[in-house]
């Protein structure tokens, strides 16, 4: 099950460039939360700071708090521990290609020193089955690539492989802005799916996006954020020009 | 505006026909080029060698000179212990360098020290090499080391092994580089320590490529004469002793050559044949077993 996010004072810079500036924000357990805003903004780097990824970078920096539950991520964790109840999707499908369709759904728990054979079966079928691809794949499972599946099978690979190591929260960063649209309306129904499971955070472009599958909303500008709240109230009657603006498509 | 001209069929289109046909002869004149002397060098050793290949060649070891007959068993098992000894050697450290390049050493100036120095190795003469390999392994008497003091198959291995590095951790490093970033990610994303995700992710997916770097040093140094020249040094009989001096093919030829025997000079010429026919035959073993396994769509 999921997890509320609660998020303090988080600051975040890439080098010297201040990218996120005091952070405060409430994330419902749950639920899935969209995060929009002009390329350049911070809502990348935001969901990045949720499981830690954002200090791979040798020259980035982050204050604040990160509660994930009741885990402080950043100072009672480990970044590996994080990342394993936070599961993430990336922009580009980006399977693993030397691995079968199995071998990448199971990567996480394998890779992490789990060998038991039937549960792994287990695991791969609910997760494939989870993400909507187990009757596309099911025959080929052991015998095919992940490289070897279209783009919009791949990113759903994507979604088992985050799935199977049975997360707290999914971080999604444009989990589909690559991607053509029947694939897209098909990680949008797998996004209204999950979402009663797991606490779904979702970066997107796409403001119809936000408004079919997110409950709450959040508009991010120059590395602050501007506004949050129920989807709906932001995209009729938000209460900040900037978000008007942007949606309405004046800017941005 | 004057462009009429430049929108008709005929503007320059002669000159473009006949630019594209001369570029393709060119490439193709080139491909000619770079495959000819391969098959001309070993078709001349076909020619030249394959009438003395038989049996007792790859069975016998050489006669007293002056005898006809005989065999080169002793420089084919020999040149397969010094490669064995080499790869032992060349291999893992060259990986382990390679690894260290790319993914920890990123930038840092022990690695840029690293990448110089495989660089200048590269560069250094086989004969160079061997006489390092003789002043500090053949050459010293220390009487309670194994394998010093004295010509020995190990030493040989050791030029070898040496000379096989700098190949190894330069292709290792450009082949682990070109892993698109976007893999690494999803191994971090998932939880997974940074040296399993190096180990099973990274690597992996770089094998195919890394295992060519293996294979072209490994052929580079199966062909090597003078490394060998006071290290092994030679052995006219039978041995597998790491202790003791051995044979190799390259040695084997190089003396045959020089010989003033008509049926020695036949001898080499086969030897010849038989190192490069080998070395192909090992490089396809290696190709075909690693890519066993590899599924459809693998990229």
């Amino acid at each position: 099950m999921g997890v509320r996010i609660d998020v303090t004072n988080l600051n975040a810079w890439y080098g010297t460039n201040h990218t996120l500036q005091d952070i405060t924000l409430n994330i419902p357990a749950n639920h899935a939360t969209a995060l929009i805003g002009p390329s350049g903004c911070g809502k990348s780097t935001f969901v990045r700071c949720l499981n830690r990824m954002h200090e791979t970078n040798p020259i980035a920096r982050v204050t604040g708090t990160v509660r994930i539950g009741d885990l402080d991520i950043y100072n009672d964790a480990k970044p590996v521990q994080v990342r394993r109840r936070v599961g993430m999707v990336f922009q580009r499908p980006n399977p693993f290609p030397t691995m079968s369709i199995y071998d990448n759904v199971a990567s996480g728990l394998k890779l992490n020193g789990y060998s038991n054979r039937r549960v792994l079966d287990e695991i791969v079928e609910k997760s494939l089955k989870n993400s909507a691809l187990w009757d596309e794949v099911k025959d080929d499972l052991k015998k095919k690539s992940g490289a070897s599946l279209s783009g919009g099978q791949q990113q759903r690979l994507c979604i088992a492989r985050a799935l199977a190591v049975d997360p707290e929260v999914l971080l999604m960063d444009e989990p589909a802005s690559a991607l053509d649209p029947v694939s897209t309306s098909k990680i949008e129904d797998l996004i209204f799916q999950l979402k009663s499971q797991y606490t779904i955070v979702i970066v997107t472009h796409n403001m119809q996006q936000a408004a079919r599958v997110a409950e709450k909303t959040g508009f991010f500008l120059n590395g602050r954020m501007v506004e949050f709240d129920s989807t709906h109230k932001i995209f009729t009657n938000p209460s900040d020009k900037r978000t008007e603006d942007y949606i309405t498509g004046r800017f941005g | 505006m004057g462009l009429e001209n430049f929108k008709s069929e005929s503007f320059k289109s002669r000159i473009r026909t006949i630019t594209d046909g001369a570029v393709t002869v060119l490439a193709i004149l080139a491909t000619v080029l770079v495959v000819l002397p391969l098959v001309v060098i070993f078709g001349y050793l076909v020619y030249k060698g394959a009438s003395s290949l038989n049996l007792a060649f790859f069975t016998q070891i050489p006669k007293p000179e002056g005898e006809d007959g005989g065999g080169m068993a002793n420089a084919i098992v020999g040149s397969a212990v010094l490669l064995g000894i080499s790869s032992a050697i060349g291999v893992p450290i060259g990986i382990g360098g390679g690894i260290f390049l790319a993914e920890y050493g990123r930038g840092t100036k022990l690695a840029n020290a690293v990448r110089f120095t495989a660089d200048v190795l590269n560069g250094v003469p086989s004969i160079v090499m061997g006489l390092a390999a003789y002043a500090l392994i053949v050459s010293p008497h220390i009487g309670f080391l194994p394998f010093v003091g004295h010509f020995s198959a190990f030493s040989g291995g050791v030029a070898l092994g040496i000379m096989m590095i700098p190949t190894v951790c330069r292709t290792t490093e450009e082949m682990l580089l070109m892993v698109p970033h976007a893999v690494r990610e999803a191994a971090l994303g998932l939880g997974v320590p940074a040296w399993r995700s190096v180990l099973s992710i990274t690597v992996k997916t770089a094998s195919p490529g890394i295992i060519t770097g293996c294979m072209l040093a490994f052929a580079r140094v199966a062909g090597e004469t003078a490394p060998l020249l006071f290290t092994a040094l030679g052995n006219s009989f039978m041995s597998t002793s790491l202790d003791r001096p051995i044979e190799a093919l390259p040695l084997q030829i190089y003396v045959y050559a020089l010989s003033p025997y008509d049926d020695q000079h036949r001898l080499a010429w086969a030897g010849a044949l038989v190192l490069i026919s080998l070395i192909v035959v090992a490089v396809s073993l290696v190709r075909y077993v690693t890519s066993r396994g590899v599924l459809k769509g693998a990229s």
